[in-house]
């Protein structure tokens, strides 16, 4: 019934869809198998993309080629660029999103996707011969071959629902869970780890007093994501923001009670970023009010996501609570909270590639390697896409470095340390926030994506043109000058101090309280500039100004990561023999035995490794 | 593997003694043992930590009745199996068995290598291991005392604490960053500067604690100066007890200067006798002069000698001072010949801090000198459990981390962005890390996880 494919996808979601895409626009024969083909796409969380890190991860994706950018602004109902205020490695894009939209729009993409077939149906196990994965087994009893599977199986593999005494089998509320890969997987030698996360409840938007909460609007001028020419909104639905008070507090705490997370019926790790109301309320007893975000799912819906509100306690206890928030009196439920448990696999089973070190041609993407977030799963799809086709296709494997990407940042750590808990992004994880920033995701990774056949010619182009023009900016303004009658006044406004004589545009605008802006108006020439760069000359500029303003701190990130690269180029032998060496302590060769990192900047990263078991390996490997 | 070798050398001071001691690390090396051993319990066989008796020989030939303390790895000073074999002190038999072992299929150990083997088995770390050189270096009681406390942990202890601080800065910096959308109060700028001001200072300690444990290391220099014929090198000869340098009544008969060591207090000074402080017409005198200035401000603390029995009135002891008060070198006024003076005068200079009266010749204030002089370089409160930098890695590492922390409270008065300043700050995780291994990002991120509410 099916033909043999180069590589099958399990699971729709945001990794799954990542990963058929990156592999059929590759030239894959690609299969996507999902147990639903209505629910392609969900937002099973809150209805936003990006935020901070994860819009600089959105705009990677979006960089090397990825469909989630596109998608979300296609989607988007509202945007935001976070951390203005600060410096430009914490600008983060953000959107809300329609969420029956943003399903449709990635549907829609996918389906215009050549080499990409989909098929609907639960797989249960995987075709295994010889230590290799050689396609999959499903519920309805297709036996369909391929050359490699991607699994992106989300909450779905044992997932059990917690509303408060209630518990019960599923991978989305009202959807079935997924049973069977992970005893396969077991079976064969490897080990799987039980996690926890959960999601506020959502309610019926006409039933809330929003004369009580503080409007939480988009930007005036709406970027976007995506460096192609989608369009950024023109009109935008705010958010509302309320808080909790003791009331509240007290009412949820007559659940604890029956609460899964607190009589231990929940045993999995939850994250502690995103903890549930009671988890907050019961750790942090001395704070008195709680931030509850107000968020529309969307253009042409009434409802509403309660952000912050996360909790699998009793769904009258929700209620009871939910009514005592300011502007919820008369609230109307439409879907309670609740808490999910799930299966992942700990990721440090996995190569950089994302391919299983037990199985060949089997690879992993999203939270069944412990992440959370869509972005977080949207990028290792999409790494796991990529990877699949090129050894399908017997390419080289394809890495991003800690200094090339965030992606490259959540990969190494994944699979180089593992994870407790699930696993988000913070800019704080990159070493060098300041060279990955959201501005120039194309600069860094366009060329890459192209180099790949993912990003098309047009991508390159444009990122060719913008290295260009800001080069040309920079070039002009260090080399033209701008007289005191100019900008004195414009200067003394700012409480800067004024020019005696013509300097070049550069040093002014090294000043902090100084901006290309400013320069752009009150300087003809600069003005003259920009007006000649046509409808991207924002971009460039922007790009020029950052590279200007902030190069001594771009120098020293370069001159670190530099520093700390020595180690990054030194290969380390898949075979390597650790168990030889008995100088190592105990834990470092165990777990060099079982990580097998790639470089030894990879070994050194591995918690349990000491500064003194690398100079062993140094004296060892002959340096 | 070179390093998994057994590898033997005799541990107690080179030459003849009552009993010495031979080392012999590596696996397999109690097996080697067995085969030139004879006695009730083989080597291979003994409870670990115990002590054995009985005989080495040579083939049937008896080499010496020994002692043979062993103990099995991992719990031994390298974390190999190790022997120390007791044998008696004569050179010959020293020598017999290390070459028996030798050809019995042990290496001769190179310098440092049971320590090296120590480190890379992980029985000690980099500091600790560091601290053991020193002290099988360390020539006096004082440079013992530092080593031993660092190879016991007290520095480390020291900057566990430190880094500790810098985690605390650094996560209060991180929160703001990466959950600046969270519903928590971030640490206002004045706190941040404080806290930082707070770790600098104590790496500002721990650096200007370098010049010290220099000195300590590698003795304390201390200048004898003052005009000719003041009695310099006489008292030099009575500091060292015996007629180092001579003596003579004619001005000017020090020429170069003398060096010799001298312990107080388990410190080891060194102290330099320089010529007399004249304009003269000799030009080999005035050679020596010119390198007594070099001296003088090259030593820690000044001795200015002047004779008291020419000093008639306060208007010419002021002028010694002013002399002396040129260097700038921390100076102790030695006041010497008090026995050939009754002039009122003395009284008059009794309260001038850091003087002392003296008499080289019949050794009189000799005690209450060394004192001052103890006090002056290492201060009241030195004691030998203080931390002090000694290892010039570390003050680097150290004098970094300083510099970085100090580009990130310019980056706070200029109001750089936090992301921006987060730069020095990782600057300065980097270079502390050098000495005290890295702080990761999960470590930053549990302690702001710890501390605030984050999450919506």
């Amino acid at each position: 019934m099916f033909p043999e494919y180069d590589v099958i996808v399990v699971g729709a979601g945001h990794a799954g869809c990542e990963a058929a895409a990156a592999a059929a626009n590759l030239g894959s024969k690609t299969l996507l198998v999902t147990m639903n083909m209505q629910t392609i796409a969900q937002m099973s969380c809150n209805p936003a993309m990006g935020g901070i890190a994860k819009g600089q991860i959105v705009r990677e994706i979006d960089a090397l080629g990825g469909y989630s950018g596109i998608v979300s602004d296609k989607s988007a109902i509202q945007f935001k660029m976070l951390n203005r205020s600060k410096g430009p490695a914490m600008w983060s894009p953000r959107t809300q999103n329609d969420r029956m939209l943003f399903a449709a729009e990635w549907r829609s993409m996918l389906e215009k996707t050549p080499n990409l077939d989909f098929w609907q149906d639960m797989v249960s196990g995987l075709i295994i011969n010889n230590g290799k994965a050689y396609g999959v087994v499903t519920g309805m009893g297709q036996h369909i071959r391929s050359k490699s599977v991607v699994l992106t199986n989300g909450t779905f593999l044992n997932g059990i629902i917690h509303i408060g005494e209630k518990n019960f089998g599923g991978g989305r509320a009202g959807e079935k869970a997924a049973t069977g890969i992970t005893e396969q997987l077991i079976d064969i030698g490897f080990e799987a780890g039980r996690m926890k996360t959960g999601t506020p409840p959502r309610v019926d938007g006409r039933s809330l007093d929003y004369s009580q909460m503080i409007i939480q609007p988009g930007d005036e001028q709406p970027d976007k994501f995506s460096y192609t020419d989608t369009k950024p909104l023109t009109t935008q639905i705010p958010c509302w923001l309320t808080h909790t008070s003791d009331e509240v507090h007290d009412i949820l705490r007559t659940g604890f009670d029956k609460s899964p997370m607190f009589s231990g019926r929940i045993q999995g790790l939850g994250p502690r970023y995103c903890p549930s109301i009671e988890d907050k309320i019961d750790r942090f007893s001395d704070k008195n009010q709680h931030q509850i975000f107000v968020e529309p799912e969307g253009w042409d819906t009434v409802e509403i996501y309660v952000n912050g509100f996360s909790t699998s306690l009793p769904e009258d206890v929700q209620m009871k609570a939910l009514r005592k928030i300011k502007g919820f009196e008369k609230v109307k439920m439409f879907r309670p909270g609740y808490a999910i448990e799930y299966d992942y696999f700990p990721p440090t089973q996995l190569g950089l590639t994302l391919e299983t070190k037990l199985l060949e041609n089997l690879y992993f993407a999203g939270q069944i390697n412990g992440t959370t977030g869509y972005e977080e799963a949207a990028c290792q799809g999409l790494m796991a896409g990529i990877n699949a086709h090129r050894k399908v296709h017997t390419q080289e494997r394809f890495i991003l470095t800690r200094s090339d990407a965030y992606i490259g940042v959540l990969i190494d750590d994944l699979v180089t340390k593992g994870t407790e808990e699930p696993y988000r992004m913070f800019t704080s994880r990159a070493e060098f926030r300041t060279l990955l920033r959201q501005d120039n995701a194309d600069v860094r990774l366009t060329p890459i994506g192209y180099k790949l056949g993912l990003a098309s010619k047009e991508r390159m182009d444009k990122v060719e043109t913008k290295i260009a023009e800001s080069a040309r900016i920079v070039k002009f303004f260090k080399e033209t000058s701008v007289s005191p009658d100019e900008v004195n006044i414009g200067l003394a406004a700012l409480n800067s101090s004024p020019i005696n004589q013509k300097v070049k545009l550069s040093t002014v605008l090294s000043r902090p309280q100084i901006s290309i802006e400013f320069l752009k108006e009150n300087s003809n020439s600069v003005k003259q500039l920009h007006d000649s760069l046509g409808a991207s000359a924002n971009e460039y500029f922007t790009t020029a100004e950052i590279l200007m303003k902030y190069e001594g701190y771009i120098h020293k990130e370069e001159e670190m990561a530099y520093k700390l690269s020595r180690f990054e180029n030194i290969e380390l032998f898949d075979n390597f023999n650790y168990n030889g060496l008995q100088s190592l302590s105990t834990e470092a060769r165990q777990k060099l035995t079982r990580i097998r990192p790639r470089t030894l900047g990879q070994a050194s990263r591995i918690s349990g490794v000491s500064p003194s078991d690398i100079s062993v390996i140094l004296v060892h490997i002959g340096r | 593997m070179p390093h998994q070798d057994i590898i033997v050398a005799v541990a107690t001071p080179p030459g003849a003694g009552a009993i010495a001691v031979i080392r012999l690390s590596g696996p397999g090396c109690l097996t080697l043992l067995d085969k030139v051993f004879k006695g009730r319990t083989k080597p291979s066989a003994a409870t670990p930590n115990t002590i054995i008796y009985g005989h080495i020989v040579d083939g049937q030939s008896l080499v010496d009745e020994v002692l043979i303390s062993v103990f099995c790895s991992p719990a031994s000073y390298t974390g190999e199996d190790v022997a120390e074999i007791s044998c008696h002190g004569s050179v010959f038999i020293q020598k017999s068995i290390i070459e028996l072992l030798i050809r019995t299929g042990a290496g001769i150990a190179a310098p440092g290598e049971f320590t090296q083997r120590a480190f890379l088995n992980g029985k000690k770390d980099l500091l600790q291991a560091e601290a053991v050189a020193d002290l099988i270096a360390a020539e006096s009681q004082a440079m013992h005392a530092v080593a031993l406390n660092q190879m016991r942990g007290g520095f480390s202890k020291e900057l566990a604490g430190l880094r500790n601080k810098l985690i605390e800065f650094a996560s209060l910096i991180e929160l703001e960053l990466d959950f600046s959308q969270e519903d928590v109060e971030f640490a206002n700028r004045n706190d941040l500067s404080a806290l930082s001001n707070g770790i600098i200072g104590r790496i500002e300690e721990l650096i200007s604690s370098f010049k010290l444990g220099n000195a300590i290391k590698n003795g304390i220099p201390v200048a004898i100066a003052g005009r000719p014929n003041a009695g310099k090198s006489t008292l030099l000869n009575a500091l060292l007890n015996e007629d180092r340098a001579i003596v003579s009544e004619i001005a000017g008969t020090t020429r170069d200067t003398i060096e010799e060591r001298l312990i107080i207090e388990g410190i080891e000074f060194r102290i330099i006798d320089t010529a007399g402080l004249r304009q003269s017409n000799d030009t080999i005198e005035q050679m020596g002069v010119k390198k007594s200035y070099e001296k003088i401000n090259l030593s820690a603390v000044l001795l200015y000698v002047f004779d008291i029995s020419q000093v008639a009135e306060k208007l010419e002891f002021d002028k010694e001072m002013a002399e002396a008060l040129a260097f700038d070198v921390p100076c102790i006024f030695v006041a010497n010949k008090v026995d050939e003076t009754s002039k009122p005068v003395v009284g008059s200079l009794k309260d001038i801090p850091n003087i002392i009266f003296i008499s080289a010749k019949n050794g009189s204030g000799l005690e209450e000198l060394k004192s001052a002089l103890v006090t002056l370089s290492v201060g009241k409160n030195f004691n030998t459990q203080s931390v002090i930098v000694s290892n010039a890695r570390h003050y680097e590492a150290l004098i970094k981390t300083r510099q970085a922390l100090l580009d990130v409270n310019n980056a706070m008065d200029m109001h750089i962005p936090a992301d921006l300043m987060a730069i020095d700050l990782r600057k300065a995780l980097f270079h502390l890390g050098e000495i005290t291994g890295n702080i990761s990002t999960e470590e930053l991120l549990g302690s702001i996880f710890g501390n605030f509410c984050i999450g919506k």
